[in-house]
């Protein structure tokens, strides 16, 4: 599940407690190029649908995605 | 199956009742309805409560009896169904099923959510838990979100644009400040809704839908048994409810919900009718492209050109095909757990011509929707006059 496509995204403003101070933060569902979505947070730059991203990390079992 | 009909409605307004706790809003909307169709408690076989997250919310568990003894309903089956944001469209389901099946003739169902005893970020957290808390939210998903991201492909694959979801919101605000029901009875402009305080791009405050108090109830009957009890019985004449996957990552496409379509087609094909007869619609508008998506899925229009037809106005009181004539969740308020039952009310009081300010010209076919979650529970009703 190293590489995918933005499938759709959004930047949250309005963050749930545990994320506040993330806020202002983007998400996004990526189609991995091995096969199913997976729900993932946007590290750097913004991306937009259709953009190319690749697995950085996992964090407390969340994956963060970024565009290189 | 029998032919049921609804033979009484009561609603309490939405809004903010720092004074009012659960159990009162509830009783108070059971109460109006037993009165509406001249029902003693006594008479009540069978209850269903319709709440989302009453144990979250307040503390109280146990919902169904603790209400259902307030109201004099005691001795009975009284039964809790939670489905998210449709927990009480579902509870009106199995209402109905009961009624329709023969077990009960008279049958009590009620919706209740007291939500503005929390602070907000706490409220986002409850209502989050409607997802999928091993993924989406974990990953800092809110319900906005959610829609925002399914706001977001919409525009990609069909050219929506932030107008379109602003005309919703105007729309439903300018119905609602006429609905004395509503929470939010103020209209706003294009402009107001699309300089909005951002909550999940694109959406603003505007394309969001309230948090509120308040509850709702409804009494049904089989269709034979209706004019012991009222004059204007309102048939149900179909019903569907439906299920789909939790997570909006588990869908292969979210620019539509495919539990709609199916509860849709599942309620047309029962009521023998067709989207184009349907006169008037209460649709599931948590937020502004949640009434555009139910527009497409219910076959009112094409996939993709929901937006457009609401920014014609298309969907407004005065309107061809009258939308969320109530103001809808985004200006009556959403309770969580009353929304389905209100809508049904909200639909089965133009039917009667008893709608007031906000009463439609054609009103004879209705049609309620109601959602859970990101669309993992739909509920589509057809209700006509007899």
């Amino acid at each position: 599940m190293n590489q995918g496509t933005v499938y759709t995204e959004t930047v949250v403003h309005s963050a749930p407690e545990a994320f506040l101070k993330d806020a202002p933060y983007q998400i996004a569902i990526i189609i991995l190029d091995t096969g199913g979505r997976v729900t993932a947070r946007i590290l750097g730059d913004r991306v937009a649908i259709g953009d190319r991203v690749t697995l950085v990390e996992f964090r407390d079992g969340i994956p963060y995605y970024a565009t290189r | 199956m029998r032919p049921v009909a609804v033979i009484g409605v009561g609603k309490t307004p939405f809004g903010v009742f720092a004074d009012r706790d659960l159990r009162s809003l509830a009783v108070e909307a059971g109460q109006k309805c037993l009165e509406n169709a001249h029902l003693a408690p006594s008479q009540v076989e069978a209850f269903y409560l319709g709440n989302f997250a009453g144990p979250s919310f307040v503390g109280q568990n146990h919902l169904a009896p603790y209400i259902g003894a307030a109201l004099g309903v005691t001795g009975v089956p009284a039964t809790r169904i939670e489905a998210a944001c449709a927990s009480s469209g579902s509870a009106f389901f199995h209402g109905f099923s009961a009624v329709a099946a023969g077990l009960y003739d008279l049958v009590l169902v009620a919706g209740v959510e007291k939500m503005t005893c929390q602070p907000t970020p706490r409220v986002a957290e409850i209502l989050a838990s409607a997802g999928d808390l091993s993924g989406e939210i974990k990953a800092g998903a809110t319900f906005p979100a959610l829609f925002a991201m399914i706001a977001r492909r919409h525009m990609h694959q069909y050219g929506t644009r932030r107008e379109h979801l602003a005309a919703v919101a105007v729309k439903n605000h300018a119905n609602g400040a006429k609905n004395p029901y509503a929470h939010m009875r103020k209209p706003i402009t294009l402009e107001q809704a699309l300089a909005g305080k951002p909550i999940a791009e694109p959406l603003t405050l505007y394309d969001c839908s309230l948090v509120s108090d308040g509850a709702a109830a409804v009494l049904l009957a089989p269709l034979e048994r209706a004019s012991e009890f009222t004059a204007q019985p309102v048939r149900v004449a179909g019903i569907a409810q439906t299920s789909d996957h939790v997570a909006l990552d588990e869908k292969d496409d979210i620019t539509t919900f495919l539990a709609v379509k199916r509860a849709g087609d599942k309620a047309y094909r029962m009521a023998g009718v067709g989207p184009a007869e349907v006169e008037f619609a209460e649709l599931h508008d948590c937020f502004t492209i949640a009434e555009i998506i139910a527009l497409e899925d219910l076959g009112f229009v094409k996939p993709g050109e929901g937006g457009p037809y609401s920014a014609e106005g298309c969907t407004a009181l005065t309107g061809p095909k009258p939308v969320n004539a109530s103001g809808g969740l985004k200006a009556k308020g959403h309770p969580v757990g009353a929304t389905g039952v209100a809508q049904i009310c909200d639909v089965v009081m133009q039917i009667r011509g008893q709608a007031g300010e906000i009463q439609l010209t054609r009103h004879s076919l209705g049609l309620a929707q109601n959602l859970g979650g990101s669309g993992a529970t739909a509920v589509v009703t057809i209700l006509r006059a007899r």
